[in-house]
């Protein structure tokens, strides 16, 4: 067509390259853990620097089994995965709805816990130095958890359309990636604010 | 758009509607489109961001000037840095990568189209939210108010208290809503370069302009990142009665100022590094060898970006760190000048033994290689923390970034702009005007920032907005005052340049540098769809292997 | 081969050279008529003669680096320019050489290392001296847009005109300044005396001055603070021991009463300055703005923004904004009789 477009001899040879759904996942995950560390450090800095007001250990009591529901979606995450891969969809469907329902548990956990600290213990996100780093760790991984929520309801209604197949596998384990990073997260954000920073 | 590609002999084609062309630009998804609407979008933006440094060179010309107020001065600082940082050199570089990457590599676009699309609007959108400041940020009389903390915006001047209004605020979305685009592009670089290669073209065998903006991308995402943070820190101090900043609380100043330069300090090379790769490019062809020491140069690029996360600091000498903490910042930015010098000795090497051809882009690229020499001593300068006492804050550092910025890499991007106008447009410029810009623009530029020096080494703080007379500064600020109006007529020449060869210039055929990078195969424009059939690549410079057959490279990388 | 006569001819051009350089850098310095009473290349103080030292060898250093380089430079762009006469042909295609590139990379290292070890030494001599005994005790607090200075063993307040006696190598007697401030960032900066330092709220810093010669030392603040950073001027008084503390020994007093300004003092004390302003011995206590108890003791007033003369200080309190605009003093609407009453109390603030 173009007539100086240079045509190059057709070879064989092996050309293997990274597929790009994985690789632009793990750049973003990357780009988010440098937003997520440098909430960790001003957490670390500011741990007992508060002048005045509610301290951790006052107030915070340790989320053990809301952080099993959430630990465990990462479980039933990457079987559902691989149930899709196998071709098992009633499996995949029932492990993914499993998912949905931990981490929705997981919220629905930091909301009970937001409102106890807001209503009884009197910390907001303005009351002190700890307050401010508390509700901004804590809160920026759970917008974390409600935007991998969202998109693993669209996920869900399309299974339930039927539109999910085994071909797509390779989507639901990028977008499961996603999901594992925000229990990444959460490992780190326990340990700094319910072992280390208490 | 090239429709001639299409034609059949003997039929015509009807322009299409004004309306529907609109339409086609602003929903584009193809990354050619998007890296001419980047260019043009940054172009613009240079313009207004020129006017702004010209408003204040005119202030600063001699003490005790009133040609603004200082209120108005302090914007007009806040929004030149911001703006040329943000919404000029990044777009543009954003463009340039957008435009060249997937040609370079043999791909028919980038990895994710349309968050290649979402990213331009999203940095669009930013600039424009800058800007608004000026019509929506509730000042005096209702006028608008820009903002006028500076572009670095230190703690706790951007607090409720001290920055009373919402101009902070236009100046914080901004930023946060571009660099969301700035991360998507910088993701979307990664996955083009790691998984769009063409057959062949190994990561030891594509463009040093891949591995430069790979490079490039890989800070904007480590580095960008730190900012969207404290941006997010900030808007919860000023909304929502945060104490991340607030000194009264016990928060810190000083951890703004880390959390800034570490993204700040990264962020500039993320804009040097793809003047870098235009450089890298542009040498070889106009000396007719390849690059020097391929693989030092992409080992020294990999080092380079690493040695940059851990050199914020020394943006910090005199904010009263420990004798420890300064040494470590000193030693960690002197290290980083190894890489950076083994860089420009390997151009230098390029050219030597060669046949230079001193075409605009080469004159551009010649320049730069001087200019960023001298820049990078400078820096060597104030990497010395007792030196830096002196000379931080002063315009002594105001001299050498604009040293870096503009007699680095707006040079370099001078001389992309007329190495790739050619692909881009199909047309040659014109090599008279070319040339009248250069000299233009040399002469303004080293009048400006080289005598700039001087009133920082005798004591000259930056963002001041006038200046007491006897203390020495008068002289070299009028000489520098004057050098802006050569630049001005430069930046005319090279606008006028564009437009009128975009129109009236000669046809500049496939391939009129006779060089050796994919991008030069295919047509100028290139078609919607790059390459009518994926190239397969034996070396790194695939057209010299086909201009050369008895003699290609694969013989000898 | 060299011969004699060219090596004669090599000595006379370094010692041309030397000479030349030498004289620019005596201008600099201020051995030659001085430049500017700010140049960094003339030091007065300890700190500051420190720096100089080791920025003369960084300039060396980077000088020789930069005329090497853009010799090569220049060198390349002449002599491999393609000529009119040219064949055509491709130049010899040169990828690289292993040998060049080591040398390249261990040239700069060796040279950052020494250019390193100078650089620690002096961080190390300014930032890890104690003060002596007889060392004097300053604090500054940075204001938007002035400057307080508490002597607090020496019970003395002032503002934005520091006073201090000066020292010398045999028996110094430094002043250790301890740096903090009221409002937002600010940088003290004068540079014949010392490298400039931060004042930032809730971040305590010092520094410390060891001036060799008696006289007035300028600066300003080098951090953006607000509106008004450019006239948040310095001014530093160095001064024999006997003068020093003649100063110290007045600034301790009380304010002069007089009863002939006993109107303008009623009009100082009744309209809102004395929430602001610090008169002592009177009721004025305020300490959002400068202390004035000896106002006529200064050169100048507004942190430097105007000499201190009546009509300037009149000018001042009809209304700042003339003289400084954006300056956190209100304009007080007072009429011209209460002006002049007002003005004429404080000229007798001395």
């Amino acid at each position: 067509m173009n007539a100086t477009s240079m045509a190059m001899a057709e070879q064989r040879i092996e050309w293997d390259r990274p597929a790009r759904g994985r690789v632009g996942m793990l750049a973003l995950i990357a780009a988010e853990a440098a937003i997520f560390t440098i909430f960790v450090v001003a957490y670390l800095f500011y741990i007992g620097k508060s002048l005045a007001g509610p301290t951790p250990k006052g107030v915070l009591s340790v989320p053990i089994s809301y952080t099993i529901c959430l630990l465990s979606s990462s479980l039933t995450i990457h079987l559902a995965a691989k149930f899709l891969r196998l071709g098992s969809l009633l499996r995949f469907g029932i492990l993914w709805f499993a998912t949905i329902a931990l981490g929705a548990t997981f919220m629905y956990g930091t909301a009970t816990e937001w409102y106890r600290l807001i209503y009884h213990e009197n910390l907001t996100i303005g009351t002190n130095l700890f307050g401010t780093t508390y509700y901004s760790l804590v809160g920026l991984h759970g917008f974390h958890v409600v935007v991998g929520l969202v998109t693993l309801a669209i996920v869900m209604a399309l299974t339930l359309l039927g539109n999910v197949r085994s071909e797509h596998a390779e989507r639901i384990d990028v977008l499961s990636l996603y999901w594992h990073f925000v229990d990444a997260v959460w490992v780190v954000v326990f340990t700094v604010v319910y072992l280390i920073g208490r | 758009m090239s429709t001639d590609a299409l034609a059949l002999p003997g039929t015509e084609i009807a322009s299409r509607p004004i309306v529907s062309r609109l339409h086609d630009w602003i929903t584009t998804v193809d990354h050619k489109r998007l890296g001419i609407l980047y260019i043009i979008y940054a172009l613009v933006f240079l313009v207004i961001a020129g006017i702004e440094a010209t408003i204040i060179r005119i202030q600063l010309i001699r003490p005790h000037n009133d040609f603004v107020s200082p209120q108005v001065f302090n914007r007009l600082f806040t929004m030149h840095g911001t703006t040329m940082i943000f919404f000029v050199v990044m777009p543009v570089l954003f463009g340039f990568a957008n435009y060249l990457i997937p040609l370079m590599i043999g791909a028919r676009d980038m990895a994710f189209p349309r968050l290649n699309a979402f990213s331009f609007w999203m940095t669009a959108f930013g600039g424009l939210l800058l800007y608004f400041s000026l019509v929506g940020a509730n000042g005096l009389y209702g006028a608008g108010n820009a903002p006028d903390v500076g572009w670095f915006a230190y703690a706790p001047l951007t607090s409720r208290t001290f920055s009373v209004g919402h101009s902070t605020d236009f100046w914080t979305l901004a930023l946060l809503v571009s660099g969301f685009g700035s991360i998507g592009t910088a993701i979307n670089i990664v996955a083009t370069i790691l998984c769009m290669r063409c057959p062949g073209m190994t990561l030891a065998k594509m463009p040093l302009f891949a591995w430069l903006n790979l490079v490039m991308a890989g800070l904007v995402i480590l580095a960008v990142s730190p900012l969207t943070a404290a941006q997010i820190m900030l808007l919860v101090d000023r909304y929502l009665g945060g104490h991340f900043f607030d000194t009264q609380a016990g928060g810190s100043a000083v951890i703004w100022m880390h959390f800034f330069w570490i993204f700040g300090h990264p962020e500039v090379y993320v804009l040097v590094l793809p003047a870098f790769a235009f450089v890298s490019e542009i040498i070889p062809v106009f000396s007719r060898k390849p690059i020097f020491g391929y693989s030092v140069m992409v080992g020294a690029t990999v080092a380079i970006g690493f040695i940059s996360m851990s050199v914020w600091a020394h943006h910090m000498f005199t904010v009263g760190m420990s004798a420890n903490a300064n040494t470590f910042f000193v030693l960690s930015t002197m290290a980083i000048a190894v890489p950076t010098g083994i860089k420009i000795f390997n151009w230098l090497a390029t050219m030597w033994g060669g046949k230079i051809e001193f075409k605009t882009p080469m004159l551009f690229c010649i320049a730069f290689l001087f200019q960023f020499l001298a820049a990078g001593l400078t820096g060597v300068m104030l990497s010395v923390a007792p030196f830096n006492w002196h000379l931080g804050n002063s315009y002594f550092v105001v001299a050498h970034f604009h040293y870096v910025i503009v007699g680095g890499i707006l040079f370099a991007l001078f001389g992309a702009f007329y190495y790739w106008f050619p692909k881009m447009s199909g047309k040659m410029y014109s090599e008279t005007l070319g040339k009248l810009h250069f000299w233009l623009f040399t002469i303004g530029f080293h009048l400006t920032f080289d005598f700039m020096h001087v009133p920082g080494l005798l004591g000259m703080p930056r963002r001041i907005y006038t200046y007491e007379p006897g203390r020495g500064w008068d002289t070299w600020n009028f000489i520098v005052t004057i050098g802006v109006f050569f630049q001005a007529a430069g930046i005319l020449v090279f606008l006028g340049n564009l437009l009128w060869s975009y129109f009236r210039g000669k046809a500049a055929g496939s391939d009129p540098w006779d060089a050796w990078t994919l991008e030069w195969s295919t047509s100028s424009p290139p078609p919607a769809y790059n390459f009518a059939s994926i190239p397969v690549v034996k070396s790194r410079r695939p057209l010299w292997d086909l201009k050369h057959p008895a003699d290609p490279d694969w013989n000898y990388e | 081969m060299r011969s004699r006569g060219s090596s004669n001819l090599r000595v006379r051009v370094s010692q041309v050279i030397v000479c030349t350089c030498g004289t620019a850098a005596a201008g600099f310095a201020g051995t030659a008529p001085p430049l500017s009473p700010t140049n960094i290349f003339a030091p007065a103080s300890t700190p500051a003669k420190s720096i100089f030292g080791l920025s003369l060898f960084v300039l060396a250093v980077t000088g020789v680096i930069f005329l090497a380089v853009f010799t090569l430079l220049l060198y390349s762009v002449v002599k491999y320019r393609k000529r009119k006469n040219d064949d055509g042909l491709e130049p010899p295609q040169v990828y690289g050489s292993n040998q060049v590139e080591l040398a390249w990379t261990i040239i700069p290292i060796l040279i950052v290392v020494a250019l390193f070890m100078a650089t620690a030494r002096v961080i190390a001599v300014v930032q890890k001296t104690l003060p002596p005994n007889n060392a004097i005790a300053v604090t500054a607090i940075g204001h938007q847009f002035w400057w307080e200075y508490r002597y607090p063993e020496l019970g003395v307040v002032t503002a934005n005109e520091l006073h201090l006696p000066v020292s010398n190598p045999v028996h110094p007697t430094p002043t250790f300044i301890s740096l903090l401030s009221a409002d937002t960032d600010h940088s003290f900066w004068v540079p014949r005396l010392a490298g400039k330092t931060d004042l930032i709220p809730n971040h305590p810093n010092t520094m410390w001055i060891d001036p060799q010669e008696t006289g007035v030392f300028l600066g300003q603040c080098a951090q953006y603070c607000g509106t008004q950073h450019a006239k948040m001027l310095l001014r530093v008084y160095v001064q024999s021991k006997d003068e020093f503390d003649r100063w110290i020994q007045q600034q301790r007093q009380p304010a002069f009463v007089n009863d002939a300004v006993s109107q303008g003092q009623r009009i100082f004390e009744t309209t809102a300055c004395i929430n602001c302003h610090t008169v002592s011995g009177t009721v004025a206590n305020g300490r959002f703005g400068p202390d004035l108890t000896h106002l006529m003791s200064r050169d100048t007033i507004a942190a430097g923004a105007a000499p201190n003369t009546p009509e300037n200080l009149r000018l001042w309190i009809r209304n700042p904004n003339t003289i400084k605009p954006g300056s956190l003093m209100p304009a007080m609407e007072l009429d011209e009789q209460e002006l002049d009453a007002l003005t004429a109390y404080l000229e007798t603030l001395r």
